[in-house]
């Protein structure tokens, strides 16, 4: 089985529009929303839930007021200020970790849990879709990712399918790393911007340290050409594979008011052709062949 | 006033209304809580005045005292620790630095050492001061970098804090105590649903909110219906101009070119004051 995410470190640079255009092109392949507390593939995708899981990330302390005796020692002892001046919780603060537990001589502090989002697994017209949704300001976005890659694999597995796309939340933080550790390839959407540039070095490292293959494209190359040669310079100085550019296109955002992909949406369009041509170099470059070849010449670091 | 900008979806335009008000207004001091992906300094070429490195206290386990007994692993909610009869195995990148094991072990055989997470970089342009972190390539956990970059501001000037996208823990920890919420969204289906998340955080949160509708022109028209049903205020429309896009990607803020937009942006303050009750 074979994994690919789609990154990018900066935010909005086109993740879910490339990851939503590639489940359609690659006719068999299971997706991965892995963008869990913002998710908006299933906006183009459609998926038609077959299956609802319920997902306890995270506990919250919760203290019994009839048994505590107001000695502040929970208080003192909470590194994240999550214990107000009245003794209540404060969720927003708490990170579950039940220091409060053991220090409360009254015992009057537990943990519980709570359900802190969903994972789901889909039907769409294109294949199958493994997503999430973490409830609003819950924390441990990290574990729903890993949940929803389980999922994936599973299904894959399961539906004779060898190919996951996953399409991954913006940073290099904890969702990300959960989103790249132990697949095959990344596709780092790059805008040609001062900080798509920064942000698309940093993503670079984030899968060098993960030893994961890199790939680049720039998207709305034609935004700014001077930054655009730059990335691809970068690129080719550090040995990245440079897979294309696309050009900017209020088609793009024409397709997702449709809630349509942009390769269903104006399927002879110019920018619809450039994506088909990027995704055409991926398959060859993460074909079983070309991934065990790599394997064979660059053994893994760790 | 400590006013915070967020978004839900990335890319909507945080960074650039967090900069082009800063650079409209004055006594600023602008705390870019992106740590993942930093990007103001790009919009500012500050001058560096100090960094400072940015370590978390992990647990540094004393193998003469331990005796195996397995009570520190069990504690741990992160599974940071784990317990072998023959060995303690530590994964630091999963440890929230809470303290609970140092309190658990009977033995007293674990102590704290501190590991590296980040850099803070104190810096300034002109007369705004901006603070940043830079979380190291690798680290899972941006929240404790935050709080540092946080336990800098400076109560006696106007504070901006420039938040990373999302909805959960990095933008919780970076919005939590502000006087007011500017979410920035375009007027797009992944603008307006992710904006849709970013309400209901803030709203949990008792924080109050206005909208900044960036590239106004693209998309539909769902974005404005929601705020006037939710009677949340727009405070700005910045249309999607293509001279806008060049500046930023050149790293330009466009206030700086455009000067009617640096009165827009004053404005923009002074509507947030009053929302504020400040």
């Amino acid at each position: 089985m074979r994994q690919i995410t789609v990154l990018s470190g900066k935010g909005g640079t086109g993740k879910t529009t490339l990851t939503a255009a590639f489940a359609v092109l690659a006719k068999k392949a299971v997706v991965a929303d892995c963008d869990v507390d913002a998710p908006d593939l299933h906006m183009l995708l459609h998926p038609e839930i077959i299956q609802t899981q319920e997902f306890k990330g995270s506990k919250l302390a919760f203290v019994d007021e009839a048994k505590c005796v107001k000695c502040d020692l929970c208080r003192e002892k909470c590194r994240f200020k999550a214990i107000t001046e009245n003794f209540k919780v404060d969720q927003f603060s708490c990170e579950g970790c039940g220091v409060c537990t053991i220090t409360c001589p009254a015992n009057a502090i537990a943990l519980t849990e709570r359900i802190s989002g969903h994972a789901y697994i889909s039907k769409t017209k294109f294949g199958f879709m493994s997503h999430a949704m973490l409830t609003p300001s819950e924390a441990n976005s990290g574990k729903l990712v890993t949940l929803v890659r389980q999922n994936s694999k599973i299904l894959a597995a399961k539906e004779n399918i060898n190919l996951i796309i996953i399409d991954c939340p913006p940073g290099i933080g904890c969702p990300v790393i959960a989103s790249v550790t132990g697949v095959d390839a990344g596709l780092v959407v790059a805008e040609p911007t001062m900080s798509g540039i920064h942000d698309l070095k940093r993503a670079l490292q984030l899968l060098a340290h993960f030893d994961v293959l890199p790939f680049v494209c720039v998207n709305m190359h034609d935004i700014n050409m001077d930054n655009t040669e730059k990335i691809e310079s970068f690129c080719k100085e550090n040995n990245v594979e440079i897979v294309g550019r696309i050009s900017f296109s209020p088609e793009v955002t024409e397709a997702m008011v449709n809630g349509k992909t942009i390769i269903k949406y104006s399927p002879g369009s110019v920018v619809a052709k450039e994506i088909e041509a990027v995704w055409e170099k991926i398959s060859v470059l993460i074909s079983e062949n070309n991934l065990n070849e790599r394997v064979a010449h660059e053994p893994k670091k760790r | 006033m400590i006013v915070s900008i967020a978004s839900g979806k990335g890319g909507t335009g945080k960074t650039s209304v967090a900069v082009n008000m800063a650079l409209s207004i004055g006594n600023v001091q602008l705390l870019d809580c992106d740590v993942e992906e930093p990007n103001a300094h790009l919009l500012l070429h500050p001058k560096i005045s100090r960094i400072e490195p940015v370590y978390v206290p992990i647990p540094l386990i004393n193998e003469k005292l331990c005796d195996h007994c397995g009570k520190c692993s069990n504690f741990c909610q992160y599974n940071a620790i784990f317990v072998s009869p023959e060995k303690v195995l530590l994964f630091p990148e999963l440890c929230h630095s809470c303290g609970g094991c140092t309190f658990i072990c009977p033995k007293k055989a674990i102590a704290e050492d501190k590991h590296k997470i980040g850099i803070l970089k104190l810096v300034s342009a002109g007369g705004l001061r901006l603070v940043y972190g830079e979380l190291e390539v690798g680290e899972p956990m941006a929240v404790p970098l935050i709080r540092e970059v946080k336990r800098q501001i400076d109560k006696s000037r106007n504070v901006i804090l420039d938040s990373p996208p999302g909805t959960s823990c990095p933008v919780i920890e970076t919005v939590k105590g502000s006087d007011f919420c500017i979410l920035v969204t375009e007027p797009t289906p992944f603008g307006l649903h992710d904006l849709k998340i970013a309400v209901q955080v803030l709203e949990d949160m008792k924080i109050p909110l206005g909208v900044v509708v960036n590239r106004a022109g693209i998309g539909d028209k769902k974005v404005y219906e929601y705020c006037k049903e939710k009677d949340i205020p727009i405070l700005l429309e910045i249309p999607y101009q293509r001279r806008i896009a060049e500046l930023y990607s050149k790293g330009v803020p466009f206030s700086l070119e455009m000067p009617e937009w640096s009165e827009k942006f004053q404005t923009l303050f002074n509507d947030l004051r009053r929302l504020a009750g400040k």
